[in-house]
């Protein structure tokens, strides 16, 4: 298909003139067009640019796309024709006050003001700090009921806000408000020293420091030429999948003992300890804060590391593989998982699913496959899709990951690794450059873009955590599910709160 | 069965016997900072300089652990020579001035609430409040729960309910958003009640500081009781803060 949307690749620095600028209804029609041909919206959002606001768009095919144009005011929706636009066009409404007109259901996002100072899209007060004060969409008729839950949940887990319309026991539908953890990172990074960017890429999400690190890190090295060695790739993807290893077995065992199976709840609970102590092993903080920075790593891997990386390894790989049989095996854990929380691939593929949540509704796209970094080049990563969109599938493309992911550890683990460690990481990027990356966290898709000014400041850093996409899903898998399944689905997706509310 | 009962001797018992039994930590944790008086000035200053957390007093050869994240750029820098971490991972306070440190810390017993160990030492349960916490610190709270902590053997448990709890534990640096909630929850819990600051965000901003979206310290809205610091406090840093404290 021909369009004037520039092929970029991932983690690829140009200069912002090479950036395709069109009219805002080309590219109206071109956006639409490739994603209406199955592609799929990376990011779509504004930024100002001196007086003026632009859009820009990164899209996927089976490569990355770019292309900008100037912000119109309001315009006609593009989610009204092509439903993976419905959240970048909510969330670009909300920071810069741009009113898509006729969009299906346009709210808040995080509940804060735009940052033009413009009259606010939803005519919220934010003298009121309450994101759930908005009308719900609400079901109307004798028998049905209402349930509220959260911000503050029963557990020790992070806010938001969920409100169920019921008949009995069955829901009608379930509306997620989000932004109670809204801290204003992408404001904050364009404003802070480059000795704070890593620090702030860390605390984006912290069960997903080293996605959106590795994000950051591989942003800064295009900007500025300062790539990191063959070595420090293999660390980081050694602690990648760590990471992934880390969530997915923790989340296996929350999985189980919402179904009230508890060997397979204590044991993983345990053994996701022994995965985060790994990372301490790397660097010394089990969140792997405080480890990749631009250029590399701070901390190298020597023998003594390995071997004990190794070692660990080959003790835990088999308890964590029985484990997974048994959960498996059992026909109570089975009985509750199988069916329950069905996505359709066609809707997974409207709402934009990525990750997991994707995989398990038969849509294989992994980024490790598709657009790798780091050492992933190097790696055959195995191609996973389950086709029934259940708990049963999501939580089965994650034990998969979670084995394959110890083999892919293993194997990088069989020859020493040698790395110039980074002194402070602080890089000065290229003036008037834009970059995009993407990685393949353990939910999926995330992804940083980075525009600088003429006088090399950042000015505008756009983040996009998996979670962004993945919560549409949630709500869609409570439709016709009964409330009391609700733990179990939430927990089979496991979405990041500050993650989306950045 | 057959099954369910190999995966349970393979598993074997894993419950850590501390505080009875000491735990090191590998070398490479970042624990209670070390710092040497006598470091040149100019190292000093290149250490103050390039805090991520601007957390060294340099005039005063002073750390602040309520704002650091204990990366550890100023060990690297100063190669030791002025501040380095030890694998020491006790290192909660009473009192936030405490946080203020050269490299010595009063011991937490010390200053502990005698009224608060009679009343809460054989029974404590906490409702966590995660006021944007970036999910680090709640999960290593979490595994406080888990078989190798086992906190719940100590007598101390996390509960739904607020009405149900003796204090609140909050992370994250208060978002406006959260604001609200943090408060109406604390204001639901019976008095006597207690609060505990877990991780730099809840204890100054944490790497947020400076953004309009965040408050700058929990103490500035609640009496705090127990602050842990850390980004995030490791699990070991939490449990040693609520046995000390309490027991």
């Amino acid at each position: 298909m021909k369009t004037d949307f520039l092929e970029i690749s991932n983690g690829e620095a140009i200069s912002r003139n090479q950036i395709p600028h069109l009219s805002f209804d080309a590219f109206h029609q071109e956006a639409l067009d490739i994603v209406g041909n199955g592609g799929k919206v990376v990011h779509y959002f504004a930024y100002s640019d001196g007086g003026s606001v632009k859009l820009l768009a990164v899209l996927r095919t089976d490569t990355l796309l770019v292309a900008g144009c100037d912000a119109p005011e309001a315009y006609p929706s593009l989610s009204n024709q092509c439903e993976p636009f419905h959240m970048f066009e909510r969330e670009m409404a909300e920071q810069f006050g741009i009113r898509p007109e006729g969009h299906p259901w346009l709210k808040m996002v995080r509940y804060h003001p735009n940052c033009r100072n413009v009259p606010d899209v939803f005519g919220n007060n934010y003298q009121e700090d309450i994101p759930g004060n908005y009308d719900y969409y609400s079901v109307e008729g004798e028998e049905i009921h209402e349930v509220a839950v959260g911000p503050v949940h029963a557990g020790v887990i992070e806010p938001g806000h969920f409100r169920f319309n019921c008949i009995g026991e069955r829901v009608l539908n379930l509306e997620i408000q989000l932004g109670y953890q809204h801290r204003g990172i992408e404001t904050l990074l364009t404003q802070v020293d480059a000795k704070r960017l890593p620090v702030l890429a860390e605390s984006i999400a912290g069960d997903t420091t080293v996605g959106h690190s590795l994000c950051m890190a591989q942003a800064m090295e295009a900007l500025s030429s300062a790539g990191p060695d063959a070595g420090a790739k293999i660390i980081r993807t050694i602690d990648f999948e760590l990471e992934r290893i880390q969530n997915h077995v923790g989340d296996l065992g929350a999985l189980s003992g919402d179904v009230a199976f508890l060997p397979p709840a204590n044991y993983c609970g345990r053994m996701r300890g022994d995965f985060l102590n790994m990372a301490l092993l790397l660097c010394g903080n089990r969140f792997s804060k405080g480890f990749i920075r631009p250029g590399g790593v701070l901390f190298s891997m020597d023998n003594e590391v390995r071997n004990i990386l190794i070692e660990r390894i080959v003790e835990i790989k088999p308890q964590v593989k029985h484990v997974i049989e048994l959960l498996f095996s059992t026909s109570s854990v089975r009985s509750r998982f199988e069916g329950c929380g069905a996505v359709s691939k066609s809707d997974a593929e409207k709402l934009g699913l990525v990750g997991p949540a994707g995989r398990a509704c038969g849509i294989p796209y992994d980024v490790r496959r598709c657009f790798p970094t780091e050492h992933y080049g190097n790696l055959d990563i195995p191609e996973n899709a389950e086709p029934t969109g259940d708990v049963y599938a999501r939580a089965k493309v994650r034990a998969d990951e979670v084995m394959q992911s110890i083999d892919l550890i293993q194997s990088m683990l069989n020859d020493p690794v040698e790395t110039n460690c980074v002194g402070s990481g602080n890089v000065s990027p290229a003036p008037s450059s834009f970059v995009v990356t993407v990685n393949e966290a353990w939910r999926g898709e995330v992804s940083h873009c980075v525009l600088t000014d003429a006088e090399s400041n950042i000015l505008r850093y756009k983040i996009k955590d998996p979670s962004f996409h993945n919560w549409n899903g949630l709500s869609m898998s409570l439709r016709d599910t009964e409330i009391s399944d609700f733990p179990l689905n939430n927990k089979s997706y496991n979405l990041s709160y500050c993650g989306f509310d950045l | 069965m057959l099954n369910t009962l190999k995966n349970r001797f393979e598993q074997g018992y894993r419950t850590s016997r501390y505080p009875l039994e000491k735990i090191a930590l590998w070398k490479r944790y970042r624990g209670m900072p070390q710092i040497n008086k006598n470091a040149p000035a100019d190292l000093v200053c290149q250490c103050a300089e390039a805090c991520p957390q601007d957390a060294i007093d340099a005039e005063n050869r002073l750390i602040d652990m309520g704002r650091c994240i204990f990366c550890g750029t100023c060990e690297r820098i100063s190669k030791g020579q002025f501040i380095s971490f030890t694998q020491d991972f006790e290192i909660s306070v009473a009192e936030k001035k405490h946080l203020l440190t050269d490299g010595t810390l009063s011991s937490l017993a010390d200053h502990s609430k005698q009224h608060f160990k009679k009343l809460f030492g054989r029974s404590l349960q906490l409702r966590q409040v995660s006021a944007a916490g970036c999910n680090a610190c709640e999960a290593d709270l979490n595994v406080l729960a888990t078989p190798f902590f086992d906190l719940a053997r100590f007598g101390i448990n996390f509960v739904a309910s607020p009405r149900h709890s003796d204090g609140i534990v909050v992370t994250g640096p208060i978002s406006r958003n959260m604001k609200t909630a943090l408060l109406k929850t604390y204001e639901a819990v019976p008095d006597p009640k207690v609060v505990i600051a877990v991780g730099s965000c809840t204890l100054t901003g944490g790497p947020f500081r400076g953004s309009p979206e965040i408050t700058e310290g929990l103490d500035s809205l609640l009496p705090v009781d127990l602050f842990i610091p850390g980004c995030p406090p490791h699990p070991l840093t939490n449990l040693h803060a609520l046995l000390t404290y309490f027991k």
